[in-house]
């Protein structure tokens, strides 16, 4: 490690500092994934550029019209801790809770888990499952972009040179998706094996599902909806058998690789085994 | 090149010139001579480095010195009772042999004491939850359970 540490006191200043350093500079919000990626020589920087002096970017607000806004330097600790998260996306509060440990939990943020783009980011599904958008700062004002289309590859966003990721939107509407992730991991402290979120809206028939999100994790290149699975329960009634074969082909759709943590072929099984336990808690009909 | 870096440790206002990456863990241990913090994993994963950062228990070994410009550190150095002496998770820690060899022990007082200050009576569910990301490769974890739950009972009775 051997670079300039600088510390923008706002978004314009930022900007200005990683669009004149492009790929030489890299962003720090809590820097609990950053500075093992330093440390370990997996990256080398020659300018760090800590955004935690730009005030205004740790909050958690929810409003009727927007729905739920959160800073990008909003704490994990303090997601898992909100009121308003536990009560309004309680799939979020969940997530957060599962995310490393306490310790971590206290210095990480929001902003940083997305940033760092890891395919196992636990913030990830749960997010993406509620149609969560990014909001993102750039040269040309400030933009909103789809979750799902923020990651582009592992430890790759969709963010140019000089765009900073200020917050994340969850649309109002997604409050009445029920949704959940659950994580396959040895233990919350280590990374997913598979992570797995689904969100159902159902209709006012109470079986049927209406809307349906399921998200995957640690399988792909980045977090990624299974869409076919996706679109074979949409409209169906929301039962064991729908459930079973759609969590069949959210397998089908997962593209793991083999690691150190689990093989190809355990990590296809288990996105059938958590993807079938998901939606059936999603559903509310969990055995 | 090294940069100014005031920090309040366990009470006292200091300064240190730091280079960038140098970690807080790093510097409390060479610069300030604190080695009541570990390094051990230098990962984040094991606890051994942790220290109240404005009061969270945080890993110093992730935290650039740098970056703890103006804030408000303790370490195991600066964690007292209140007559000055133990504090209560230090003698329980020592009542109820929840020290083997010794090394994750700062790491351990110091998650409990932020578990404690959320969380006065917590369950002991909630304790292991909450100590969940210290590891204790001597494996003494029942003992350091029973001391942050005594500690907890203890700090509850102090305050009635």
């Amino acid at each position: 490690m051997h670079f300039k540490y600088l510390t923008p006191n706002t978004i314009p200043q930022a900007m200005a500092l990683l669009a004149r350093h492009k790929t030489r500079a890299t962003v720090m919000a809590g820097g609990t994934d950053l500075v093992v990626k330093m440390r370990s020589r997996a990256i080398d920087p020659a300018y760090v550029v800590d955004l935690s002096n730009i005030p205004g970017l740790d909050f958690i607000d929810f409003n009727p019209r927007d729905g739920l806004n959160i800073g990008a330097l909003a704490s994990i600790r303090a997601l898992e801790t909100s009121t308003l998260v536990g009560k309004q996306y309680p799939v979020l509060q969940s997530a957060a809770h599962q995310l490393a440990s306490p310790a971590i939990r206290n210095m990480a943020t929001l902003g940083g888990n997305l940033c760092n783009a890891s395919p196992s980011a636990d913030m990830a599904p749960g997010l993406i499952a509620l149609a969560a958008k990014a909001r993102i700062a750039g040269p040309e004002g400030e933009t909103f972009m789809p979750l799902e289309e923020f990651f582009s590859g592992p430890g790759k966003t969709a963010l140019k040179a000089g765009q900073v990721l200020v917050g994340i939107q969850v649309p109002a509407s997604q409050a009445s998706m029920q949704a959940v992730y659950l994580k396959h991991a040895r233990s919350s402290i280590e990374l997913a094996v598979v992570g797995v979120a689904a969100g159902v809206i159902l209709d006012s028939d109470g079986r049927s599902c209406k809307d349906v999100r399921i998200v995957l994790g640690a399988v792909a290149p980045t977090p990624m909806r299974a869409r076919k699975a996706e679109a074979a329960l949409l409209g169906k009634k929301l039962d064991d058998k729908a459930i079973v074969e759609a969590a069949e082909i959210a397998a089908g759709e997962a593209r793991p690789i083999s690691d150190v943590r689990a093989s190809a072929d355990y990590r296809t099984e288990m996105v059938r085994v958590f993807t079938g336990r998901a939606l059936r808690v999603a559903a509310g009909i969990a055995s | 090149m090294k940069q100014r870096v005031t920090l309040n440790i366990n009470g006292t206002e200091e300064e240190v010139y730091a280079e960038p990456w140098w970690s807080l863990a790093q510097v409390l241990r060479e610069e300030f001579g604190l080695g009541g913090t570990k390094i051990a994993c230098n990962t984040g994963d094991c606890g051994a480095c942790t220290v109240l950062l404005d009061g969270k228990a945080v890993r110093s070994c992730l935290i650039l010195a740098v970056k703890a410009q103006g804030r408000k550190v303790v370490t195991i150095e600066g964690l007292r009772g209140k007559d000055g002496g133990l504090h209560p998770l230090q003698q329980a820690f020592m009542e109820h042999f929840a020290v083997q060899c010794g090394y994750c022990t700062p790491g351990m007082i110091l998650t409990a004491k932020s578990l404690l200050d959320e969380n006065p009576a917590p369950t002991e569910e909630e304790v292991r939850e909450g100590m969940s990301g210290n590891l204790c490769r001597c494996t003494g974890y029942a003992k350091i359970v029973e001391a942050v739950m005594a500690a907890s009972a203890r700090m509850r009775g102090e305050h009635r």
